[in-house]
């Protein structure tokens, strides 16, 4: 029983703050009303039953209980948009009368006028029902920390008119990418080591993709962060990274490569050719049981294009040295502005190593010795330089 | 709500001064001129008094019941406001709409927009 609960509670949380958001106006009274709501549905249901319209039951408790605060107190009706609404308001009963008011959620909560930091504590707490606590520990800042700033972006979005709806078509592409780089920023802090955070991702990118389904990139995102946390459990072997090709397939999840492979498709099918569709599509690629490394040069070349990002080219030289073509893959490397980036010495050594051009490569190896921080990577150059003496 | 935003030239080429002003074209001069125009004519906008030179402004300040006088603005003369208007708009996007509209934000200065508070606590 707890666990259904906490079941609806979860999936339930964001769509009717949203609601109530839309509602009152006010992020700060939706939350506290939604969070009395929310209470008196732990307390009653395993008591007298799950109510046979659960979202509706909150949305009615949550809204009767914000209003009569308001009726409390009436300096905070001048607040909000409740001087326009019909008082008092019926209790709902029909489910599909309720809108489902996410995505004017999601798109405030992400709005460019807050700082990145702030758009993704918002998120998780709004959109993800994450406590302060539980965002707090996610990010290793503390809870009063994390407090403040949650405090304060919400004052802002009241007091600084940032509107509670989807951006008109002239703005949303820009605020659609916004949108993507908080949950997919989400999702490489998890993907780093803290796993609910990764799950909580996904999480969001699924109601995205559900909210926005003709949009090819919101699918992508969504295949790029199931296909590579398809790999995670393969990722680490005794706290030292394991590289793509030496990790342990068995450990990969199947069924969530399968899914994630199924939502590229739905997003090419779109006619998507954004960032985030050849990533998904290059994430792919490396699912597979033998890499097709011309294909995956051509996808980094395409990604790099889009991004214009130096490192994805240095990815695109590897590609191309491993689809047989070393020369090029240096030619690539040697125009790079990346000096202080530790890869692209290791990847030049690599290069030179196979065009037996000994004495460069062990210069580009020391250069990568002098740059790199994380032990386990030193270990490994260590090993590649030695091995270029014998 | 309303809006007031505050223009900094920072490194804008402004008439002021001659030979910064000289290095855009006739056309481009001629843009910067028809776009304050369009937006001081645009609905909602009430445009600001001009102000002097940031490096004509006096700065004042009163330490143990004394009147202190510095010469230049409060901030760098870079950072000093140039101008200002005040929009009444449905919300900030349109406000930051109208901000990048303003010649000041893509030739070198930038626009700080700020709700203004009116009645109960906006």
């Amino acid at each position: 029983m707890a666990d259904a609960l906490e079941r609806i509670f979860r999936d339930e949380w964001g769509r009717v703050l949203a609601t109530l958001i839309g509602f009152l106006g006010d992020f700060e009274l939706a939350e506290e009303a939604a969070q009395e709501a929310f209470a008196a549905a732990a307390e009653r249901w395993p008591r007298d039953g799950t109510p046979s319209t659960p979202r509706a039951w909150l949305v009615t408790t949550a809204r009767n209980r914000a209003i009569d605060r308001i009726r409390r107190d009436r300096t905070l009706a001048e607040k909000t948009r409740l001087l326009d609404v019909p008082q008092p308001v019926e209790d709902i009963v029909d489910e599909t009368a309720i809108p489902d008011e996410r995505l004017e959620l999601i798109f405030t909560c992400c709005h460019p006028a807050l700082g990145l930091d702030a758009q993704v504590a918002l998120t998780l707490r709004t959109l993800g029902g994450l406590t302060t606590d539980e965002i707090a520990r996610a990010f290793l800042v503390p809870e009063p920390t994390m407090a403040k700033r949650l405090v304060r972006a919400k004052k802002k979005i009241r007091a600084a008119g940032i509107p509670f709806r989807v951006p008109p078509a002239h703005l949303l592409p820009d605020r659609l990418a916004a949108v993507l780089a908080v949950v997919y920023l989400i999702f490489n802090e998890g993907y780093g080591g803290r796993g609910e955070l990764a799950a909580e991702a996904i999480w969001l990118g699924r109601a995205l993709a559900e909210l926005m389904p003709d949009e090819p990139e919101v699918h992508a995102l969504l295949a790029l962060m199931l296909l590579n946390d398809a790999r995670r459990e393969a990722r680490f072997a005794d706290g030292d990274v394991v590289l793509l090709r030496d990790q342990d397939r068995s450990l990969w999840d199947a069924e969530q490569i399968a899914e994630g492979r199924a939502a590229l498709d739905r997003a090419m099918a779109l006619g998507g050719r954004g960032p985030y569709v050849l990533q998904a599509a290059l994430a792919s690629l490396h699912a597979e049981e033998t890499q097709d490394w011309d294909e995956l040069a051509a996808l980094y070349g395409e990604l790099a294009r889009a991004t214009g990002s130096e490192v994805v080219e240095l990815n695109q030289a590897v590609a191309v040295a491993e689809a047989g073509d070393p020369d090029a893959a240096l030619r690539i490397v040697e125009r790079l502005d990346l000096d202080g980036y530790h890869y692209l010495h290791a990847t030049r050594a690599e290069l030179l190593r196979r065009l037996d051009r000994v004495d460069d490569a062990r210069g580009a190896y020391g250069r990568a010795l002098e740059l790199v921080h994380s032990n386990a990577e030193r270990r490994l150059l260590e090993r590649r330089l030695a091995e270029l003496e014998q | 709500m309303k809006y007031l935003l505050l223009i900094h030239q920072g490194d804008t080429p402004t008439p002021r001064d001659p030979d910064a002003w000289a290095s855009l074209s006739e056309e481009e001069q001629q843009r910067v001129f028809a776009d304050y125009q369009a937006i001081n004519q645009t609905p909602g906008v009430t445009p600001g008094l001009q102000l002097g030179d940031p490096d004509t402004a006096t700065t004042v300040r009163v330490e143990g019941g004394e009147t202190l006088t510095t010469d230049g603005p409060f901030v760098a003369v870079k950072e000093a406001i140039g101008g200002w208007l005040v929009y009444e708009a449905d919300d900030l996007d349109a406000a930051i709409e109208l901000a990048a509209r303003i010649p000041a934000a893509r030739l070198g200065g930038a626009i700080e927009v700020r709700p203004i508070v009116d009645g109960y606590g906006g």
